[in-house]
Order: structure tokens, then C-alpha cells, then sequence
């Protein structure tokens, strides 16, 4: 196991945010995000199967042929999104019937299978899972923050918001928010770096 | 018979643009817009995997509800678009090598295209028929065509001007597709 590796992984989430940064899994990032609860439901169920896909993944990493793997990966995940949408389904009727267009769709979220390829089937089983909820809270912070903005400015009136349209923009200016901010982080390391 | 199915062309392409209405199939959007000769050979090739994956789950759909076994939807969808994209891949390569290297970089991601499962899942939900599931299938598709064309349109002078440093590349496209959905959002009053 390898210390900084671990620490990577753990700061994954914020550093390569998957939404800001990776630009991963945009579509369910806008459809769901106009109001705060929404955007909940669908990043906690996106963060759960994605911690336990890339648990499982790491475990069965030495097992499954490379020349299968994206099927083999694919199957594992699509299992695990038709467990949480029968668990929410059972247990949170009301969220469920207004986000239940998108649950079976996070077997399609390029997050998911994107970190299985690209980290889970490297690393091992610990790494991966700090990995999984690094980048899963990370995704569920972008997701909610997205969602406070848009019901926030729905409240006050303008609804266009709260449409897809709105999820575009906002995304967009939040996106371009987050670069100045990586870059302006990024100088006052180097100039820091300099003075020392 | 014909208002229902001119009014699934219409909303399928324009009003319910699987883009700008419901969000679905933002990756290979925002991917492959940048050049207007890609983003046409990508539409058709997701227009292609939509229909025949659509089709395909009507049928197997049947047989699901005929055993009760409808829980395996997505695992079964997700599998049988895999499977009709790595055919795809296989019979291009050999019946038209020209298209396969143009296309051979995004063929293998429409599998993870959620318009082609979104478009799966909302056929099935709406228990259309097989004429009816595929001409809805064909207009998601071509809908996801013109969206494509008109951003990559857009894109193309974009690259030429001046924008603030931090708006480049993403955020500049998502908020392009921002106003083009206001656009579109005039058409909403269209009703047959």
C-alpha cells in the first residue's frame, strides 16, 4: 500500500473534482439539479454505487480477463444501480418517483466507469474505496452546490433556472468560477515557492 | 394515427430535444462539437445505435413482462447496447472501412451515451408500439443530429474570438447550450 497514493485518492474528489475538472457525468449533473433535495438523491445514490462498484472492481481486479473487463464492469455496476433503485424505491417512494428517469441511468455515468478503468483496476482494494467516496462526495458537493444556486435563484423569481437552460449557464459560470480559483491557488504556490 | 406520430416526430426532434429539453447525451455534445464534419458523422452513428437498440428493447421488453422479470431492465438494456455497438463496430470495419477509421474514435463510447438507454428506458415507459418506437427512436436521433450541427456551428466562430481565460473550453460550450435551449424553449408552443 502506498501512503501517497492513499492521500491522493483521498483529495481526488476536491483537486480533480469529477464534475468541474474531469467534466464527467454532465447529464444527470444538469437534468437533476434543479432543486437542492433532487440533486441529494441522485448525487448519494451516484456516490453509493460508485463506492461499492469500485470496492468490488478492486476485489475482482485479478480475476476478470482484460479482454472482458468493460462488459464484466458494466454488469457489476448496472447490478449494483438496480439494488439502490429497488432500495429507494422501497424506502423513499416520494424522492424516487421524481429522479426515477435518471437512477437506471447511472449505469451510463461516465464517473462510474470511468474510475473503475481507471483507477479500481489498478490500485488496491482500501486506495480504491477512499477513492470511491473521495469522488463521490466530490461529486455530490458539485451536484448540490449546482442545485442550491439554481433553486435559490428560482426562489427569487427567476424561474428560467430552474430549466434545463439555466442548469447550462449556471454550470458553465460555476465551472469558470473553479478554474480562476485552481489558477489563482496554483500562483500563490509557485510565487511561495519562489520566495522560500 | 398520423397527429400522433407528426406529433412524436415534432416533439422528438424539437420541442423534447434529447439535448436541450431533457439533458440526456451531454458528454458526446460537448466532446465531438468542436468540428462540424465529426459532429455529422457522430449524429448518424448515435442516430443508428438508438433506433436498432430501441427496436431491440421493445422486443425484449415483451419477453421480460411475458417471464416477470422486469427487474433486469437495465442490466439487460445496458448489455444488449454494448453488444449492438461492438456488432457495429465489427460490420463497419468490414463493409465500410472509410466510415469505421472517420467514426472509429467515438464508436465505442455510444455505449456509454446516456440518450441511446434514455431513449430505451422512455420507449418502454411510454408502451409504445413497434411503428411508434421507432419512429420516436429516429427523431430522438436526428434531434441529437441537429443539436450536434448547430453547436459545432457555433463552436467554430467561438474558437476564433476573444473570451476571459477561465470561460475557455467547457464553460463557454455549456454556456452556449444555455442560450441555444432558450432557443429552443420558443418552439415549446408548438401543439397539435
Amino acid at each position: 500500500m502506498n501512503k501517497s497514493r492513499l492521500k491522493d485518492a483521498a483529495l481526488g474528489g476536491i483537486l480533480s473534482n469529477p464534475v468541474f475538472v474531469l467534466v464527467l457525468g454532465m447529464c444527470p449533473t444538469i437534468a437533476q439539479s434543479n432543486t437542492v433535495v433532487n440533486a441529494f438523491g441522485l448525487g448519494a445514490a451516484t456516490a453509493i454505487v460508485l463506492i461499492v462498484s469500485n470496492l468490488t472492481i478492486s476485489l475482482l481486479r485479478k480475476v476478470i480477463p482484460d479482454k472482458v473487463r468493460l462488459p464484466a464492469y458494466i454488469v457489476i455496476i448496472a447490478t449494483f444501480v438496480t439494488l439502490v433503485q429497488m432500495l429507494m424505491s422501497g424506502l423513499l417512494p416520494d424522492l424516487y418517483s421524481s429522479i426515477s428517469k435518471f437512477i437506471p441511468l447511472i449505469v451510463v455515468n461516465c464517473i462510474i466507469l470511468g474510475r473503475a478503468e481507471s483507477f479500481a483496476s489498478k490500485n488496491d482494494v482500501l486506495t480504491s474505496t477512499v477513492d470511491g467516496v473521495s469522488m463521490g462526495l466530490g461529486f455530490l458537493l458539485a451536484i448540490c452546490l449546482l442545485g442550491a444556486v439554481r433553486q435559490g435563484l428560482g426562489i427569487i423569481g427567476l424561474t428560467l433556472f430552474t430549466r434545463p437552460a439555466g442548469g447550462f449557464m449556471v454550470l458553465g459560470f460555476l465551472m469558470a468560477l473553479f478554474n480562476y480559483l485552481t489558477k489563482l491557488y496554483h500562483d500563490r504556490h509557485k510565487s511561495l515557492l519562489k520566495g522560500a | 394515427m398520423w397527429t400522433a406520430i407528426i406529433t412524436i416526430v415534432i416533439s422528438g426532434i424539437i420541442t423534447d430535444n434529447i439535448i436541450f429539453s431533457q439533458t440526456l447525451g451531454i458528454c458526446p455534445f460537448l466532446g465531438v462539437s468542436k468540428k462540424l464534419d465529426s459532429a455529422v458523422g457522430m449524429g448518424l452513428a448515435v442516430t443508428f445505435v438508438i433506433v436498432l437498440s430501441s427496436v431491440v428493447c421493445h422486443f425484449l421488453y415483451m419477453l421480460l413482462e411475458l417471464l416477470e422479470l422486469t427487474y433486469l431492465q437495465t442490466i439487460l438494456f445496458i448489455l444488449i447496447i454494448a453488444a449492438l455497438v461492438q456488432l457495429l463496430d465489427i460490420v463497419l470495419k468490414r463493409v465500410s472501412p472509410s466510415l469505421y477509421t472517420s467514426l472509429g474514435v467515438y464508436l465505442a463510447l455510444i455505449t456509454t451515451n446516456c440518450a441511446v438507454l434514455g431513449t430505451a428506458n422512455s420507449v418502454v415507459a411510454n408502451g409504445y408500439g413497434l411503428l411508434e418506437t421507432f419512429i420516436a427512436a429516429l427523431s430522438v436521433g436526428l434531434g441529437f443530429t441537429l443539436a450536434l450541427i448547430l453547436m459545432a456551428g457555433v463552436r467554430e466562430k467561438v474558437a476564433r474570438s476573444s473570451i476571459p481565460k477561465p470561460f475557455h473550453g467547457f464553460p463557454i460550450a455549456l454556456i452556449i447550450a444555455g442560450i441555444m435551449a432558450m432557443a429552443f424553449y420558443g418552439f415549446g408552443g408548438l401543439s397539435f
